[in-house]
């Protein structure tokens, strides 16, 4: 992949922030050369905490930090944040409402080579369910590094889901980023493409596809899947009549869920979700074919976009 | 802190009575808490509230306090108690303890109850949170200390350890953890539910400095504090031994007691035992 990873955008950005920013500290669990939090470490060794294989205790470590006036970025794998360390994340970051940010890195399918132990395609599922957690999922690199100041920024706890490779470029550096506010890609009025990750930029290529086929799509970028943008998922049901949401994670619990309880709630329409169909995935050569294979392919875009606007009335 | 005078000494084990009295009242109105657990924790609590922590009740949030987490949280009836009873709170706010309408939650919370530093419930997150203040007042060149009473059934979790590990590689030596160790859980002994092998043995190899103490002698445990504060390149960790259920003898050492409400017959006769008049 020629485009820079996301990991790498987001740890040089990280270690600039830090510059700026004295309350920031970075801790993480032995994954520092992975996360690329060691950007950040080599800059500031005072303020990077290593806390070695133990991710609830990187959670509570943070916990007490930022109760200490600070503003701590964990750095660990998006599998075991979201699972082993879960508790720690419901009881003392969201419920106490400390001020952690938490990077969770190697998200979706993108640690290809090692397999369903390290995939996580169920982390926005746990993460989403707690109250007070604000969730973020940029969709490339360039994205991902525009959110560290904005994060930092943000009063309480946030979970940023970072990938360990590259995607498809979407973002325009110098459009704004608001936290709860979708971006407009592309518009269009057949039906609307509500995307978030590295699905983004795969939904691009289905809307250019769609329109060689004379469907006029709309590609909607929902970065933040909580607090979600109601305002915008309600218009695009009403203005276009049919949706397709795609993620790089388990149909069940994410954006594709998120957007249909809102949907199903205020403007029904036709939704069909993209995402991994409720399945472990197996280990892949590279992460594109990886993608494709696990039903996260551009034609698996156009088909739920196809599909849906058979049902429209 | 030097050697104290026997008057301060008797008004502690009075702050302690005061706190068992109280916290059985408490889980008693409330028809829910865990009176064993309180009741072995009250000279601790005393002997931190009223002599060894630096606090101000009227500035609950001061920049420079010494915090406390009550890591054994289920044990909510005897930090409230230290609270109210050391100005943070009206104690009347307590009267509805448990109703939907009262601020002060089963177990603590640092968002609702002046005073409380941290948010407990769930067991083991005391050592490591503490790690992360005491890291923290560090890096800000502050000397205020943290201070987590834990107890001996919690330490069974992996997470106390993830902790206390950490803890003692950074040198955090304005860490002083307290463990109650009354050897009783809910299901029973602690030896017996799961051994934990030698406690000191276990903290030192890690790194931490340990005094064993006796954990309802006043003196005794303020002597153990002043020990701690002169180690300046570890954490520190009072092991005190205590009795669960300590003052009143129907609870002392029954794992019944862990978690269960004494009726009105039963408290009158803790509270006799406890040398209060028996108003309930």
């Amino acid at each position: 992949m020629a485009e820079m990873a996301m990991r790498e955008a987001y740890g040089r950005a990280l270690a600039e922030y830090g510059d700026k920013n004295p309350l920031i500290v970075a801790l993480d669990v032995d994954t520092s050369a992975s996360t690329l939090s060691n950007f950040f470490a080599k800059r500031f060794p005072e303020r990077f905490y290593n806390i070695g294989i133990a991710e609830p205790c990187m959670v509570d470590v943070a916990t007490g930090l930022a109760m200490g006036g600070f503003i701590p970025f964990i750095n660990g794998f998006a599998s075991i944040l979201s699972l082993r360390a879960l508790e720690q994340i419901r009881s003392c970051v969201c419920y106490a409402n400390t001020n952690v940010k938490i990077a969770a890195s190697y998200a979706g399918l993108s640690d290809f080579k090692d397999g369903a132990t390290h995939y996580s395609i169920s982390d926005l599922a746990n993460v989403r369910a707690l109250p007070g957690l604000t969730v973020i999922v940029p969709a490339d690199a360039a994205e991902a590094a525009d959110w560290v100041p904005i994060i930092a920024e943000h009063q309480g706890p946030v979970y940023l889901r970072i990938s360990r490779a590259g995607a498809i470029p979407v973002h325009q550096p110098l459009s704004k980023l608001e936290i709860g506010k979708a971006r407009t890609l592309r518009n269009g009025s057949d039906l609307t493409i509500i995307a978030m990750g590295s699905m983004v930029g795969r939904s691009l290529q289905a809307v250019e596809a769609l329109a060689a086929m004379g469907i006029s799509a709309r590609l909607v970028e929902m970065h933040t899947l909580k607090p979600i943008d109601r305002e915008t998922i309600v218009q695009c049901a009403e203005e276009t009549g049919a949706i397709v949401t795609a993620e790089e994670h388990t149909i069940i619990g994410g954006l594709g869920s998120a957007v249909a309880e809102v949907v199903c709630e205020t403007r029904p329409v036709p939704l069909q979700r993209v995402g991994i169909n409720d399945f472990f995935c197996p280990t892949g050569r590279n992460l594109d074919t990886l993608m494709d294979t696990c039903g996260l392919s551009v034609a698996a875009v156009t088909s739920a976009a196809q599909q849906v606007l058979k049902g429209k009335k | 802190m030097t050697e104290i005078s026997r008057q301060k000494s008797t008004e502690l084990t009075e702050v302690a009575r005061k706190l068992r009295v109280d916290s059985l009242r408490l889980i008693h109105r409330r028809g829910s808490g865990h009176p064993g657990g309180a009741l072995s924790a009250a000279e601790i609590m005393a002997v931190l509230y009223f002599h060894v922590m630096n606090i101000d009740p009227s500035n609950p949030e001061w920049e420079e306090r010494d915090r406390f987490i009550l890591s054994k949280g289920h044990a909510s009836a005897v930090l409230y108690s230290a609270l109210t009873r050391r100005g943070f709170f009206p104690i009347e706010e307590l009267d509805n303890w448990g109703e939907v309408e009262c601020r002060h939650q089963g177990h603590p919370d640092r968002l609702k109850t002046p005073g409380v530093d941290m948010t407990s419930g769930l067991l083991g997150h005391g050592v490591a949170v503490g790690a992360g203040l005491a890291l923290a007042a560090r890096r800000k060149g502050q000397n205020w200390r943290t201070y987590v009473l834990l107890g001996d059934g919690e330490c069974q979790g992996g997470i106390v350890w993830e902790g206390a590990v950490t803890a003692a590689k950074f040198h955090l030596s304005n860490l002083v953890a307290i463990l109650d160790n009354n050897d009783v859980q809910l299901d029973g002994f602690v030896h017996d539910v799961m051994p934990l092998g030698d406690l000191r043995s276990r903290w030192e190899s890690i790194g931490w400095h340990v005094i064993e103490v006796n954990g309802h002698d006043i003196r005794d445990l303020i002597a153990a504090f002043n020990q701690a504060h002169e180690v300046k390149d570890r954490p520190v960790i009072l092991i005190a031994r205590t009795t669960k259920g300590k003052g009143v003898s129907y609870m002392e050492n029954q794992s019944y007691w862990h978690g269960n409400v004494p009726n009105v017959e039963q408290l009158a006769q803790a509270l006799q035992e406890l040398g209060e008049v028996n108003n309930g």
